[in-house]
């Protein structure tokens, strides 16, 4: 079994990495672009919000952050065009991390819905920031950074990749931190903090680490999309609709399964694009967009993977399995009447580590 | 000095307004305990329909809001019914997406019928001053302020001298117990929801004949919004008033003395100082360690 | 000798008194009950040695220390377990998973791989045994029945080997094989040298399992005693009867 889900992995591997020399049309590769950065800001949000269950609303303030940085480094440093800014990607993706401690620091003290508006409130001001600090970010006039010295038909290649392996890195970090006691006490810290903390987990550490990890990626992304698109402007860099779209990636996908963000995103992404490109940034594409948002809520409430992976269980249980999914009703005395496996449970279905 | 002291009032009475906004969303969160985000776009909302009956049909903005209150009210309970209620996991989360997904629709559609430009209300007293103390004041601030202090004492009244207040407050404290008692809580959700959206109609009336919108207002509204019901502390009407009244004050003194630009990054920042000191606002209640 | 002790302990929440100078005294080794009429101060009792809440006046001492507001973890990290009247596990994670949440409190460079030891591993494959669960382990937990919650809540406490374990309602709502279950559990690990504190409502299971009884009443302790003694005494009658 094992060695289908490794196959399984390799092949779609393989196929990301074939995917724009079999599509080499432009559109298509920029669409393709967008979706990877998209998941991978999806995965790495999830490192943190679906794992803690602390729903960041702020996240677009590293993105802009690190698309800043981005273009003050190239500005100030002289970077030449060319490969050389993507070296700069890691510390781009530091500069987010660093920046994100003591805002994760004081937004961790606050819980549930507080903790939702003060990361809203953290994004408003950073993006008030970025308009109002011209001597430092240039204002409404946006920053540009170096032309890359490969044009035409192949611009997109070189993002494309590595956008791709950013979202594997995020993707890797999100596996081990999932498989590993630390990621055990952020999902504890999901299902009930003050037990977890009650037990000894060390929830303040713990939960500003992958707020910080998830902020490095998102960071390094921002860098990646200032390059990419050659010129950033504040509302572009620091968009409201950013972290919502991302929430709605991953929750549509599964929050807090490894495969959901990645799902939502190539579900969304480019659903988003086809839909700016038919209507324009006017009144229908944000109605639709909304309708769509609604439609997917009120539908698929539990998100695509933990639905399909119930479901998949489901079958091979009515398939007539004589062990139900779950495990059997152990041997001790006196406790076979209380026995109720309900696989019909939804709350707690184990996630596919897909 | 006097410009400061011109700064504190408009700020008090803007205050007003924003006050009857933030009312409506923090009394949503203390019965529902969900945040609505659509209440920006509402608001806005709320600002175009009394536009559309003082320019098409000349109906004074106050005397409009004889419609739109009761219009809003049901458009309240239609979206309570149709996207809040079916949400039975993950509420929070959930409703700040459901409530996205409204407020993207109605500035979408509001695009659509309205154009981007930007519109304001017009009457009399809009562009009007009075002279009081020496400081010219537009009429509507003044009324805006009226209306905004009718109807917060309005809705205490209803809060605190009705069975239906009582019922509300009641599910504000302890949604199982009200239950429990026999309290219907989710018909008092669905009315404290139209309520809430009833008040941002008259809300966005004020604030329309106040300041120039278009249908991308509802952003930095909804994130003023949001800041003032934490500040106040969730749930705590109180808070709202008091906090509206302070983030007001503060950003039009900002404005004056030191520069406009800075008095929105203002806002912002004293909320993240307030709540370092105190994470729970100013009369909200900190999350518990027990069961 | 006492290994636990409330002494004049007073909170109050809002106008009510829910503890009001309340002394109980834990003696070493021993099952000591604590049983009242609902509304008494049991639970809060629990929680405020346990560090769930304030103290407003009094003392709480662990072997002879003061250990007054302390600090859940910290308290949990000093021996004293604690279960919950609604047990407080964590649903979406396996039973095998919540166990090694529980042992986090030992780890640091180990929270980067999935189990820390292999001694850990078994460990807490011997307290699912122990308690009788083995089999569910990898079931999530939030699938489990009341009584098999229970029982994991019961096995995660013991992984940190606490040397007081404070039982909140441990037969509540669960049937009476399983109360019999749980009661041999304790029995057994009673006679390891456990020291336990049960509030309970079912007297049965009090009368026949604790070596002594406080009763409390209003928020103090009104009586203490073997099982024969505090049922036969006329306070305690009056106290569930009168209210």
């Amino acid at each position: 079994m094992r060695i289908f889900k490794i196959a399984g992995l390799l092949i779609l591997l393989a196929a990301a990495i074939a995917f724009p020399l079999l599509f080499p049309n432009p559109a298509v590769t920029t669409v393709a672009v967008f979706t990877l950065m998209f998941a991978g800001a999806a995965v790495a949000w999830n490192i943190f919000s679906g794992y803690t269950g602390y729903i960041a609303l702020g996240h677009a303030a590293f993105f802009g952050t690190g698309a800043y940085a981005m273009a003050l480094m190239c500005q100030d440093w002289h970077i030449p065009a060319g490969y050389t800014p993507f070296y700069l990607l890691p510390l781009v993706g530091l500069v987010a991390a660093i920046v994100a401690i003591p805002l994760g620091i004081i937004a961790l003290r606050t819980r549930r819905h507080t903790f939702i508006v003060i990361t809203i409130a953290f994004f408003f001001i950073f993006q008030l920031l970025a308009y109002n600090l011209r001597g430092l970010t240039n204002g409404s006039a946006g920053l540009s950074l170096p032309i890359p010295t490969w044009s035409g038909a192949f611009y997109n290649e070189p993002f494309y990749y590595v956008t791709l392996a950013i979202l594997l890195l995020a993707l890797l970090i999100s596996w081990w931190v999932r498989n590993s006691k630390y990621g055990l006490g952020l999902l504890a810290i999901r299902d009930d903090e003050d037990r977890a903390l009650g037990l000894g987990v060390r929830t303040g550490p713990s939960k500003l680490t992958a707020f910080v990890i998830s902020a490095f990626f998102v960071g390094m992304l921002g860098g990646m999309y200032a390059y990419f698109v050659e010129a950033i402007y504040p509302p572009f860099a620091f968009d409201a609709l950013y972290d919502v779209v991302i929430a709605l990636m991953c929750f549509m996908g599964g929050l807090g399964t490894l495969s959901g963000p990645i799902i939502g995103a190539l579900i969304l992404e480019p659903t988003q694009q086809y839909f700016t490109l038919l209507y324009g940034e006017n009144g229908w594409y944000l109605v639709i967009y909304g309708v769509l948002f609604l439609v997917i809520i009120l539908v698929l409430p539990r998100g695509i993977v933990p639905t399909t992976s119930e479901w998949w269980a489901r079958r091979r249980a009515a398939r007539g399995n004589v062990e139900k999914p779950g495990g059997e009703p152990p041997p001790a005395p006196g406790v076979q009447q209380d026995t109720q496996l309900v696989v019909e449970r939804s709350e707690g279905v184990k996630e596919v580590n897909l | 000095m006097n410009i400061i002291v011109e700064a504190v009032i408009t700020g008090i009475l803007t205050g007003g307004v924003y006050a009857l906004m933030s009312s409506g969303l923090t009394l949503i969160f203390g019965v529902m305990e969900i945040i609505n985000i659509a209440i920006g776009a509402l608001v806005i909302l709320g600002g175009y329909l009394s536009y559309v009956l003082q320019t098409y049909l000349h109906i004074d903005l106050f005397v409009g809001l004889l419609i739109t209150m009761p219009v809003m009210f049901l458009l309240g309970l239609a979206l309570e019914w149709f996207f809040i209620r079916p949400l039975k996991r993950d509420r929070i989360m959930l409703s700040i997406l459901v409530t996205f997904a409204i407020a993207l629709i109605i500035e979408g559609a509001l695009g659509l019928i309205f154009s981007t430009n930007y519109v304001q209300l017009h009457a009399w007293y809009v562009s009007a001053s009075v002279n009081i103390g020496g400081f010219y004041l537009a009429y509507i601030y003044i009324f805006g302020f009226i209306l905004s202090v009718a109807l917060l004492t309005g809705l205490y009244l209803l809060l605190y001298n009705t069975k239906f207040g009582q019922s509300v407050r009641a599910a504000m404290q302890n949604r199982t117990a009200a239950e429990l008692i026999g309290i219907d809580v989710e018909r008092v959700s669905m009315i404290t929801f139209g309520i809430g959206i009833a008040l941002t109609a008259a809300g966005g009336m004020a604030f329309g004949a106040t300041t120039s919108f278009n249908p991308g207002s509802s952003y930095d509204l909804i994130s003023r919004l949001l800041v003032i019901i934490i500040l106040g502390g969730m749930g705590s009407l109180r808070g709202a008033l008091i906090a509206s009244l302070f983030m007001l004050v503060i950003e039009d003194v900002t404005a004056v003395v030191w520069s406009p630009v800075w008095s929105s990054t203002v806002f912002f920042i004293l909320l993240v100082i307030v709540l370092l000191v105190r994470p729970q606002g100013i009369f909200g209640q900190l999350e518990g360690r027990k069961q | 000798m006492n290994i636990l002790e409330a002494q004049g302990v007073s909170k109050a929440f809002g106008g009510i008194q829910a503890l009001n100078t309340c002394s109980i005294s834990v003696q070493q080794g021993k099952i000591t009950g604590l049983i009242g009429p609902n509304g008494s101060g049991k639970t809060t009792l629990f929680n405020v040695i346990t560090g769930y809440e304030r103290i407003d006046q009094g003392d709480v001492r662990y072997n002879g220390k003061s250990i007054t507001n302390s600090t859940p973890n910290r308290v949990f990290a000093m021996g004293i377990g604690r279960t919950f009247q609604l047990t407080r596990i964590f649903p979406r994670l396996t039973v095998m998973e919540n166990m090694h949440v529980a042992a986090q409190r030992n780890d640091f460079v180990g929270l980067i791989s999935r189990w820390s030891s292999r001694h850990e591993q078994r460990r807490a494959l011997e307290l699912l045994d122990f308690v009788g669960i083995t089999g569910l382990k990898d079931v999530p937990a939030g699938n489990l029945s009341y009584g098999q919650k229970k029982l994991l809540e019961f096995a995660f406490i013991l992984i940190a080997e606490p040397k007081v374990i404070l039982l909140d309602e441990p037969a509540g709502g669960i049937n009476p094989t399983m109360i019999n279950h749980i009661a041999s559990r304790v029995r057994e690990l009673n006679k390891q040298g456990v020291t336990f504190l049960v509030v309970e409502h079912n007297m049965e299971f009090v009368m026949q399992l604790c070596d002594t009884v406080n009763v409390m009443h209003r928020g103090t302790k009104i009586a203490e005693g073997t099982p024969e003694e505090v049922r036969e005494n006329p306070d305690v009658l009056d106290a569930y009867l009168g209210g």
